[in-house]
């Protein structure tokens, strides 16, 4: 079974994506679908009912959800195996530009949003320089220049990242990444996954809703004004 | 493949949404062609438009495949927009970038590498020809109203593009000068491909490609059995013109002719 990791800011259109991966591969190939969000989604039914493959969601409430992601990504990967999927998709809430799910034996696609500013990719950090693929959609919507301009953008973070432009909902261009994802190796070892980088997910107190501020009311990892330095606070 | 190596680009017919196939053989477009694609909302231009931009090799819905100098491109002509002979300038005239209109050139000249005079100054100027309402160089991209985004737009890709072919998708919306627009990518040897509906654009032309049902339907080349149309639609269109500008002044208009 092959792993495919879906990240992105809000609203970029992720699921437009998925939407074509799955249409593009319905005929030869059964794909699973777990989305992962903080408190709602609708994702997952919204394929399950146009498509009829397996999906599944999970709500990470006051836990960062690609923390949660990273939690379960085992169980989805028995779960999907069990399903007799031949991909699963997993779907990330998009919230923080600065999450990386991405994990080894799998493919990275990071989502942008051609329409989300020229420096946007600059902003991004780990979720843009550890994927494999970026898909920049909304291109109809942007001229010649900004093209350019922002494909720059995304090499200055990652020289080699494979770049695909789209207008998702048409699936122009899509071509590219059906291609890489015909050409990715199924997991080898489900025990053996393993997080690409160090995702900035520092769960504490605040977190999980403790409301008190300061830092003496809280644990984890935890900083004083005074001092630049952060501090591990608790046993 | 440089932009001056492409001698023409071919389409050739795939479906209309009947499963029928399209009614010609191969569309030819060399350097200095001009061609108006034409025909009612939802009958197939756009999709048109987009088989050329990237290169369509029976691998999308119209089963299309549209070749350079003969051949399937290379990959990174299609994919890598700095290095693709095809300009798409969309109807969309907003310009997302909040930089001024000098920075946000120098930008694309950068990703460009392009090392040439003056090239910043020039294609303002150029713009400028297209539309009656000044761009200056330290004005936000933001603050640009849709004509003269357009124009900035077409004399950026003209400068700085340089790409041998470009598509024009209803270039009259924005209140440019249609015709020295015309006129100036002609000079400039690209060939033109525009989406529109509007009676001077399409019988500029030298080819009219006419859409129904997702598929080619026809192909006009009417030459001089059009000419004295064209020329009362140049006379009618320069009057809407005057018309136009009058009213924006704030002029009552008495007479149409003696506008």
């Amino acid at each position: 079974m092959k792993l495919l990791i879906i990240a992105g800011p809000p609203s970029v259109g992720k699921t437009a994506v998925v939407r074509q991966i799955i249409a593009n591969f319905q005929d030869q190939k059964k794909c699973a679908y777990l989305k992962i969000d903080v408190v709602r989604a609708f994702e997952d039914e919204e394929l399950a009912a146009e498509f009829g493959i397996p999906v599944k969601k999970i709500y990470s409430g006051d836990l960062c959800p690609d923390h949660a992601g990273i939690l379960v990504m085992k169980d989805a990967v028995s779960w999907a195996e069990g399903e007799g999927a031949d991909i699963l998709i997993v779907e990330s809430a998009g919230l923080c530009l600065r999450c990386s799910p991405y994990t080894t034996q799998s493919l990275g696609i990071v989502v942008l949003s051609a329409i989300s500013g020229i420096n946007t990719p600059l902003k991004m950090g780990a979720m843009l320089s550890l994927a494999d693929i970026a898909v920049v959609t909304r291109i109809d919507l942007i001229s010649q220049a900004e093209k350019e301009v922002f494909r720059e953008k995304i090499r200055d973070v990652n020289d080699h990242l494979d770049i695909i432009e789209t207008n998702a909902i048409q699936g122009t261009g899509l071509r590219y990444l059906f291609r890489a994802i015909d050409e990715l190796a199924g997991i080898d070892d489900p025990d053996l996954i393993r997080l690409k980088g160090a995702p900035p997910l520092g769960v504490c107190t605040i977190c999980v809703g403790k409301k008190e501020t300061g830092w003496q009311n809280h644990f984890g990892v935890v900083r004083k004004l005074e001092g630049a330095d952060f501090l591990f606070r608790g046993e | 493949m440089r932009p001056h190596s492409i001698h023409e680009i071919a389409i050739l017919p795939g479906y209309n949404r009947m499963g029928e196939p399209e009614n010609f053989d191969r569309i030819v477009i060399r350097p200095g062609d001009t061609i108006s694609v034409v025909g009612p909302t939802g009958s197939g231009k756009s999709a048109l438009i987009n088989d050329i931009e990237i290169f369509a090799n029976r691998d999308t819905v119209t089963m299309r495949t549209v070749l350079v100098n003969d051949e399937h491109p290379p990959e990174e002509c299609i994919r890598d927009p700095a290095k693709k002979p095809v300009a798409l300038i969309t109807q969309n005239t907003r310009c997302l970038s909040d930089l001024r209109v000098k920075e946000f050139l120098e930008m694309h000249v950068r990703s460009r590498k392009i090392e040439v005079d003056n090239i910043i100054g020039n294609t303002i100027a150029l713009a400028n020809e297209f539309t009656g309402e000044k761009i200056l160089p330290d004005v936000r991209i933001t603050s640009l109203s849709g004509g003269q985004t357009r124009s900035l737009m077409v004399a950026d890709a003209i400068m700085i593009s340089n790409a041998p072919l470009v598509l024009l998708d209803e270039v009259e919306n924005a209140g440019i000068f249609k015709g020295r627009v015309i006129e100036c990518l002609k000079k400039n040897n690209k060939a033109l491909i525009f989406v529109t509906h509007d009676p001077l654009v399409s019988l500029l032309s030298g080819r009219r490609v006419v859409m129904k049902n997702g598929g080619v339907e026809r192909i006009l080349e009417p030459g001089e059995e059009e000419k004295t149309a064209l020329e009362e639609i140049i006379r009618m269109d320069s009057t809407f013109s005057r018309l136009r500008e009058l009213i924006r002044a704030g002029g009552i208009i008495r007479s149409v002719r003696h506008a």
